[in-house]
């Protein structure tokens, strides 16, 4: 019972965030919402009791992501005018789409089926999610987590690839050109005649 | 009154549904666009977790941990390539970037 009321709360606070996130004129709004709904999409996962995702969740999403998105946000001189142009004109196809999206999948997973799905199973006093995760990671998963390794290595180098910029008036040294140099290229013998004394 | 996995489910999609709509409301601000996605698969990840716990099979939650590391490395390169599209055109509307003709 206090946990449905814990699960309604969270999901009204989610589904609120997230509306805002979507309509927000200000986009450094639309981004403190997002972390809003990040932070009690955490709180659902604890009642779900997967609280390693969820700490995981607070760490990458608002500890990193968000303070990305904010950076980028804010370096952008955007003119929001603009972009809010016809904001209301997609409503109608929008709520359509989004209704009817929202309708099928209502109807199926509201259905009876889900509803007598098997209950969790109570766990042992000395289950730890951190420890069961860990050995799954570790074992059967090994491969796929060092692929992901791999992917976050190719994001880091590509983002900063990417965004790097080479000024123009730098000097630098090119030690290629400096090896293959020959003597021709730099030194000339001049003849000329010895000059007289006065 | 107990929570079925439906509960969490419906609120996975309607969180879906929610970011659904919010590309189409937001279809010129890139920015938007790309939290309207990170929204997405917050939903999805709901859905896993919420599986992953009646189910009581913990390689759900493995899935989302994978999701999470692929959905950061995005929001990374998508945001620098927003940098580097700003620097560029000095615009983040999606209807400036025609220059394709597509």
């Amino acid at each position: 019972m206090f946990e449905a009321l814990v699960f309604y709360a969270f999901a009204a606070i989610l589904l609120v965030a997230g509306l805002r996130v979507i309509t927000a004129r200000n986009p450094v709004h639309a981004a403190m919402f997002l972390v809003l709904s990040f932070f009690t999409a955490a709180a659902i996962w604890l009642l779900l009791r997967a609280e390693f995702l969820a700490i995981a969740l607070l760490l990458v999403y608002v500890g990193a992501v968000m303070v990305l998105f904010l950076f980028v946000v804010m370096m952008l001189d955007i003119n929001i005018e603009r972009l809010r142009e016809g904001f209301w004109k997609n409503l109608p196809l929008a709520v359509v789409v989004g209704g009817i999206m929202m309708a099928e999948m209502a109807a199926v997973l509201a259905g009876r089926y889900f509803g007598v799905a098997p209950r969790p199973r109570p766990l042992p006093a000395d289950y730890s999610n951190t420890k069961e995760l860990g050995r799954l990671i570790y074992t059967d998963y090994a491969f796929a987590f060092e692929v992901a390794a791999v992917i976050l290595l190719v994001a880091i180098i590509a983002a900063i690839a990417l965004t790097l910029r080479q000024r123009k008036d730098r000097q630098r040294q090119d030690p290629s050109q400096q090896v293959r140099v020959r003597r021709e290229d730099r030194v000339q013998l001049v003849a000329m005649a010895p000059e007289k004394d006065r | 009154m107990t929570l079925t996995l439906s509960h969490y489910l419906v609120l996975g999609a309607l969180l879906f549904s929610i970011s659904v709509i919010g590309i189409f409301l937001n279809r010129r601000n890139l920015i938007i666009l790309l939290m309207a996605i990170e929204l997405m698969l917050l939903a999805v990840n709901l859905n896993f977790v919420a599986f992953s716990h009646f189910l009581g099979d913990a390689a759900g939650q493995v899935f989302v941990f994978f999701i999470l590391t692929v959905a950061a490395a995005e929001s990374a390169i998508g945001l620098a390539i927003l940098v580097v599209l700003f620097r560029a055109l000095a615009t983040i509307n999606v209807e400036d970037l025609d220059t394709l003709k597509g």
